[in-house]
């Protein structure tokens, strides 16, 4: 008894001793620590990554041959280590130039051989956002002759088509697009891998940040690159913890332990509010909701339709409740700051409107219809309020909820009424989402187009199938962002996707940090213009 | 019939040692344990409704880049000849590689089973040091206020949610009095700065002489371990408190006191000493429990541990590390199983 009562009192006195030193927030002046969930980063090369977070990570450690300005990413792309492009009378070469100068954190010059590895490499790789760039027409047997060295500072790629340079140059930008140092992957290849494996967990960029280490869903830390070509980063280092809980963010973040909270719930997001050491970054992502309406129903393809179910959607009133701060209302298919955006909301709820539209169609006395969603809280909340709004014009609906695989498998069967979906683009160009919205050239059962969203929906759309293939190879920027207006407007009018919200993400931050920013719909966060 | 019995006996002895035998049998246990977790486990994670290859490559890869990624897991082979590759490759150590951290999966349980040893062990040590003596003065005091207070701190202690209590805890204690350390196991500026040798950070900052990361460590343990501690001091205590009492009605104690031995002796000596053996059962079960990693806790306070880990593993169908993991758990189970038998050798020498 006598020892465990030294004992008790010897721990007890550690402990006291331990939290008397614990109080020391804050972080310092020239560090930024970040909570966020990283634990969807599987992979750190670039050639592999496809998630949030590790094209965060990937932003920053890498420069690629173009690049969006974070203080303006309304620009559009920017050069980056190419420092100037010509585009061949065809179409279908782009040589570039690289900037002189410039090194990789090893101290490795940054050449045009190391921009033809990248993509190169990338393209026989055939990693999951391979796609990005074999959709032009590169493939393993071509890559070598697709993409070419000219001179030290001189490369080229040649398309197989001609495709508008704003679409090859906006891919570029996307993580897969990111340039590695030859020499230094050349080095840890094993296998013919590439050097993949070594990549995975190591990094070869030339960008504003330098790797120190990533403990898979614990942390990943950056230390500033005092060589970057626009100047050093405020920054020495970047700390990126991950904390799972909004609430373990939100307190973090009130006690000073870290300077920004990248998951917090509308909940606590309202929280910190009114405490003044905090403040809210609100940044538009790609995600879009909205629901679709197949064409193979009889009721469905009638255009009055489609356009009375449109007006029986109350979208204000869903983003003002359950979807408060998360989702903003937009209503074509192009994610605000893609090239072509259009602002153009022309559908309110408007059940008089909607009860007429019905009439017209000769549906006066309503119908029978079917939502299927997944079982997601937000989209069953839509469709909870879809079901009430449409009831009102005398549509008798019924909700289907059922796991994301077998809501996607009866989308992509076509077995569907009504969709509840959710859509993210995949690279910077405003053709990842025509080709899905507003392409659909053989609607046949035959085609198998599952991943089109406008197969999917048995929306045949010939015309407007040929205007997005035309957007796609319209050289000029100006007349391309045109083309994809005109083709949102018609799409607004015609298809049988009511569009409905965008994305909003809301980051906690302290007072004192400056410069901010998450990346729009179209690229990543970075860190280098922060300042505190 | 005797001497049969002992030439039996001798025979035995001559050619087989006991040890050997002894030993022969705790490894054919072990194995026989291990490979049937290895096989439910791995049955559950086959029949999982997620798709392991889609968790890889996305939902917008490619026709080939998904069949490569198929092939390259071994999917396309039956599920036996997988299950016996498996086994294979862990007789040899191999693991494989998880396909969420793109490392080798042994490597990830050497980073995170250290995390949650570090945690378990703690909540033990403080469960047990104060369990123990809470479930004696229980039982001693049957019925007095003592008695019930111990009866609703265990009460309390089974039935509050973790993560309520894990997120009050640290609401008041690091947010508003600042008396612990916060989420994680060391504030972001001690992060990295001592050698990794056991993985355990208060065992490496003391093998380092870094008494400042020691005492950073501390703070922040003080509190998920408290919290661990304290459900394993409400099973604890009262698992002790029903020993004592069932020995307190011995008649070998009233015999105890008519010799006029000092209550302590009687307590401590005489029903403490028979309650040794099924505490140690209690104590090593608990501990192990708490070796599985909490999820819980581990997720409120950014616990890299274990649980976590093959927690969202299995959750995005990452089979290597969800039965490297389980493999590590299993481990942990037999091993600490051998131990409580030799424990009980010990404390009772009928079992030697």
């Amino acid at each position: 008894m006598n020892i465990l009562r030294k004992l008790l009192f010897s721990m007890a006195a550690v402990a006291l001793f331990a939290t008397a030193h614990s109080v020391c927030a804050k972080t310092p002046d020239n560090m930024l620590v970040i909570a966020n969930r990283i634990d969807d980063i599987n992979t750190l090369d670039p050639a592999q990554s496809f998630e949030f977070a590790g094209s965060d990570l990937i932003r920053n450690v890498y420069g690629k041959l173009v690049n969006f300005d974070p203080a303006d990413l309304s620009k559009g792309y920017q050069p980056d280590l190419a420092e100037s492009w010509t585009v061949s009378e065809d179409g279908k070469t782009i040589t570039f130039k690289m900037r002189p100068g410039i090194k990789f954190h090893s101290g490795n010059p940054v050449m045009a051989k190391d921009a033809v590895f990248s993509l190169q490499r990338a393209v026989k790789l055939n990693k999951t956002p391979a796609f990005i760039l074999t959709q032009f027409g590169f493939t393993a047997d071509n890559a070598d002759k697709a993409i070419k060295l000219i001179d030290d500072m001189t490369f080229s790629i040649t398309t197989d088509k001609k495709y508008a340079t704003s679409f090859v140059l906006n891919c570029l930008t996307s993580t897969i697009g990111a340039i590695i140092d030859s020499e230094t992957v050349l080095a840890h290849v094993k296998d013919g891998d590439f050097g993949n494996d070594w990549l995975k967990t190591h990094s070869a960029g030339s960008g504003a940040y330098i790797l120190v280490n990533w403990k898979p869903n614990e942390s990943y830390t950056l230390k500033s690159n005092p060589d970057f070509y626009l100047g050093a980063p405020k920054m020495t280092k970047v700390i990126v913890r991950h904390i799972a809980e909004s609430a373990t963010q939100r307190l973090l973040l009130e006690k000073g332990d870290i300077d920004l909270a990248r998951n917090l719930n509308p909940q606590d997001i309202t929280g910190i509010k009114g405490n003044s050491d905090l403040s809210v970054y609100n940044d538009l992502r790609g995600r879009i909701m909205y629901i679709s309406m197949n064409q193979k129903d009889p009721n469905l393809a009638k255009p009055k339709v489609v356009e009375a179910l449109k007006y029986l959607i109350d979208y204000k009133g869903m983003q003002d409740s359950f979807l408060k701060g998360q989702y903003t209302i937009h209503q074509s298919f192009l994610p605000k700051t893609y090239l072509g955006e259009i602002d153009d909301t022309p559908y309110k709820f408007d059940v008089a409107k909607g009860k007429a539209l019905l009439k017209e169609a000769g549906l006066a006395d309503g119908f029978e219809l079917k939502i299927i969603v997944r079982e997601a809280q937000e989209r069953i909340e839509i469709a909870q309020s879809v079901q009430n709004t449409f009831s009102q014009a005398g549509i008798n609906v019924s909700i289907e909820v059922g796991t994301g695989k077998q809501t996607l498998a009866k989308y992509r069967a076509r077995e569907h009424q009504i969709y509840v979906g959710a859509w993210g683009p995949d690279y910077p160009d405003p053709n990842t989402n025509a080709g899905t919205f507003a392409y659909n050239p053989d609607n046949s059962d035959e085609a198998k187009a599952t991943g089109i969203l406008a197969w999917r929906n048995s929306w045949f759309i010939p015309e407007m199938s040929k205007a997005t293939l035309a957007a796609v190879q319209e050289g000029d920027r100006a007349k391309r962002a045109a083309m994809y207006q005109a083709i949102q407007r018609d799409h607004q009018q015609r298809a049988p996707f009511a569009i409905m919200f965008q994305k909003i993400e809301q980051t906690g931050q302290r007072s004192n940090v400056k410069g901010l920013n998450t990346g729009g719909a179209i690229t990543a966060v970075s860190y280098w213009p922060i300042t505190k | 019939m005797v001497t049969q019995n002992t030439t039996g006996k001798g025979w035995l002895k001559l050619s087989i040692p006991s040890w050997i035998s002894g030993c022969g049998s705790v490894i054919f246990t072990v194995l026989i344990t291990m490979v049937g977790l290895l096989f439910v486990t791995f049955i559950i994670g086959r029949v999982m409704p997620i798709d392991p290859v889609l968790s890889i490559v996305g939902e917008s890869a490619s026709r080939a880049t998904y069949e490569a990624a198929y092939q390259e897991l071994g999917l396309d082979k039956p599920l036996l000849v997988q299950f016996f590759i498996f086994l294979r490759d862990i007789a040899q150590g191999n693991f494989g590689e998880s396909l969420l951290t793109a490392r080798p999966v042994s490597q990830d349980l050497l980073r995170v089973f250290p995390a949650t040893m570090e945690l378990a062990t703690m909540g033990t040590i403080v469960g047990v040091l104060l369990g123990v003596p809470l479930g004696v003065i229980a039982a001693v005091k049957r019925g007095s206020w003592i008695d019930h207070i111990a009866r609703v701190v265990a009460l309390v202690g089974y039935s509050m949610p973790v993560f309520w209590i894990g997120l009050i805890g640290l609401l008041i204690l690091y947010g508003k009095l600042g008396w612990v350390g916060g989420p994680g196991r060391l504030d972001i500026f001690y992060v990295d700065i001592i050698p990794r040798v056991t993985g355990m950070i208060l065992v490496d900052s003391l093998l380092a002489g870094d008494m400042v990361v020691f005492r950073n460590a501390i703070s922040h343990i003080v509190l998920p371990a408290g919290l661990l501690a304290y459900y394993s001091l409400a099973y604890i205590s009262r698992m002790t408190r029903s020993f004592m009492l069932e020995q307190l009605d011995q008649e070998y104690i009233i015999t105890a006191r008519v010799k006029g031995l000092s209550e302590s002796a009687v307590i401590w000596r005489h029903a403490f000493g028979n309650v040794k053996v099924p505490l140690v059962t209690v104590i090593a079960l608990s501990y192990a429990a708490l070796l599985e990693g909490s999820v819980l806790t581990e997720t409120i306070f950014s616990w890299p541990g274990i649980g976590s880990y093959i927690t969202t593993a299995l959750l995005s169908a990452d089979m290597n590390a969800v039965l490297g993991g389980t493999v590590v758990v299993g481990l942990v189970f037999v091993c600490l199983n051998i131990f409580s038998d030799l424990l009980y050798k010990f404390f009772d020498p009928r079992a030697r």
